[in-house]
């Protein structure tokens, strides 16, 4: 494409078929404490 | 009623960014594409052309709109959402992380402390044996088929209770054989007692070590004061760099509170970075608006366009040096969690809960010490069961201003306890917070597109 660059063309609705395995760090758990912040965490089930 | 919003586009850092909300698929534009979307759901091909015609020849905007198109029938443009609006979390109430508060106490006096000093309100107190032994019981008993069981030690202060650590991480080291669970233990602290053998001690057992430092001496050392009222720095500083130079590749972070007293912030980063420490976090204080260090409406706008700031600085240290890392711009678009993970949150009061030194469980470390959160303890295990309830439904669907936000995905509904703090409902999410992460996303997915050039 000439006008739009896809940095990131992953569908999330795809994550729905196998997530939810609850694996994951809890997003609180790693350096804040104090907010929350999940889209950076990582996935333990790819 | 009006048009759920599907698409969020912004310009940060030169990069005109389009976020599809629902598929999480993320665009760089150029100038053409950023106007002409505002129009493509609602106008045809020909209104578009009639829109635009003394801005851009046809051709250009022929192409523009064939490429939006055909990202629309791929579904990574205007995606409609998942219909999981009736989301299933947790119906079996496994647990499968803690937080420790193995010491009420602390040999720090920060202004700022949640924890009012170290005591959470209540008397200075260690958790015994027997309570973290049963802590860890409940945690693999309650953990059904999870295997990654996480267990942060933290207080007040969790080295004045250091010797609890170590038997405490043997013990879960014996359960893991026994119950198949692979324990990650972390510890959060301020560094004061950090001594070789506690370094090389926690370097080989915790997966991760939170370091609580503020950033420039001046910043730390007004509100980080030692019992007697003197700054901290000079004496956690040398303690906290040997403890990562021995560190080798394993996780840490240096995490720093932010107040209205230090708004420039990225300088605090800045000079982490300056005095060797690469995995950073600075945090915005949680506190009651009264306080004359919160971070209040007024403040907002400055907060902001210092995000911005520093994710110009980011840009620029990472173009130089990939390990340096803050935790808020890391942001993982291609690996990160599925979109259940993204709903539901942090897990704090079903998944995740904290312990108290006498074994009293809370929905998380911010709310020990508020008596109508307490949702059950160690020995008994969970009676609160409408608390936890309230907990597990508050996802991202069922908030009222979270079900219209572009940034739902990436938050997952914010802090319960800011919620709380600020609206006594912790289904009714703290905007300031809400405005904070989504210049922090924004800022996140920019460093990216500028990275990936």
């Amino acid at each position: 494409m000439k006008h739009i660059k896809t940095i990131s063309g992953s569908n999330l609705k795809d994550t729905l078929a196998k997530g939810g395995c609850g694996e994951c760090q809890t997003s609180c758990q790693s350096a804040c404490k104090t907010s929350c912040t999940v889209g950076n965490q990582k996935c333990e089930n790819k | 009623m009006s048009k759920a919003v599907k698409i969020h586009k912004f310009n940060l850092n030169d990069q005109n960014i389009i976020l599809d909300i629902n598929s999480g698929a993320v665009h760089v534009v150029d100038k053409v594409v950023y106007e002409i979307i505002d129009y493509f759901e609602d106008k045809s091909l020909q209104e578009i052309k009639e829109i635009f015609k003394d801005n851009y020849d046809e051709k250009t905007i022929v192409d523009v709109y064939e490429e939006i198109k055909t990202l629309t029938e791929r579904g990574l443009l205007f995606s409609e959402e998942s219909n999981i609006r009736n989301l299933k979390y947790n119906e079996d109430n496994i647990v499968k992380a803690m937080c420790l508060h193995v010491a009420h106490d602390c040999n720090l006096r920060c202004s700022y402390c949640f924890a009012s000093q170290g005591d959470f309100k209540g008397d200075r107190s260690f958790m015994s044996l027997e309570v973290g032994k049963k802590a860890l019981e409940f945690l693999v008993e309650n953990s059904g088929t999870r295997r990654n069981l996480e267990v942060d030690f933290f207080g007040g202060e969790p080295l004045m209770n250091f010797d609890l650590v170590k038997k405490l991480v043997d013990y879960g080291r014996s359960l893991e054989k026994e119950y198949n669970k692979n324990f990650r233990f972390t510890i959060t602290t301020n560094g004061v007692l950090l001594d070789e053998e506690k370094i090389d001690y926690i370097n080989e057992n915790m997966d991760n070590v939170v370091l609580s430092l503020d950033g420039r001496k001046e910043v730390n050392d007004h509100m980080r004061k030692t019992v007697s009222g003197q700054g901290s720095y000079d004496i956690i500083v040398p303690k906290f760099k040997a403890m990562v130079d021995k560190r080798g590749d394993k996780d840490y972070y240096i995490r720093g509170t932010f107040t209205s007293n230090n708004i420039d912030f990225s300088e605090d980063a800045i000079d982490f970075y300056n005095q060797g420490f690469k995995k950073i976090s600075i945090e915005p204080v949680v506190t009651s608006p009264d306080k004359d260090y919160a971070l209040r409406e007024e403040h907002l706008q400055k907060v902001l366009e210092e995000y911005e700031n520093f994710s110009k600085k980011y840009i620029e240290i990472k173009n130089k040096d990939k390990d340096f890392y803050f935790f808020h711009f890391m942001i993982d678009l291609k690996q990160g969690p599925c979109i259940v993970k993204r709903a539901v949150g942090c897990g704090a009061g079903s998944e995740y809960m904290a312990v108290t030194p006498e074994g009293d469980l809370y929905p998380c470390h911010q709310f020990v010490g508020e008596e109508e959160f307490k949702i059950g303890n160690v020995f008994e295990g969970v009676f609160n069961t409408e608390l936890r309830d309230t907990f597990k439904k508050a996802n991202v669907y069922n908030k009222e201003e979270c079900r219209s936000c572009w940034a739902r995905f990436y938050c997952s509904g914010g802090c319960h306890a800011n919620a709380y703090n600020s609206h006594k409902d912790i289904m009714k999410p703290y905007e300031i917070g809400c405005e904070m992460e989504k210049k922090r996303i924004e800022c996140a997915i920019s460093i990216l597109a500028n990275l990936d050039n």
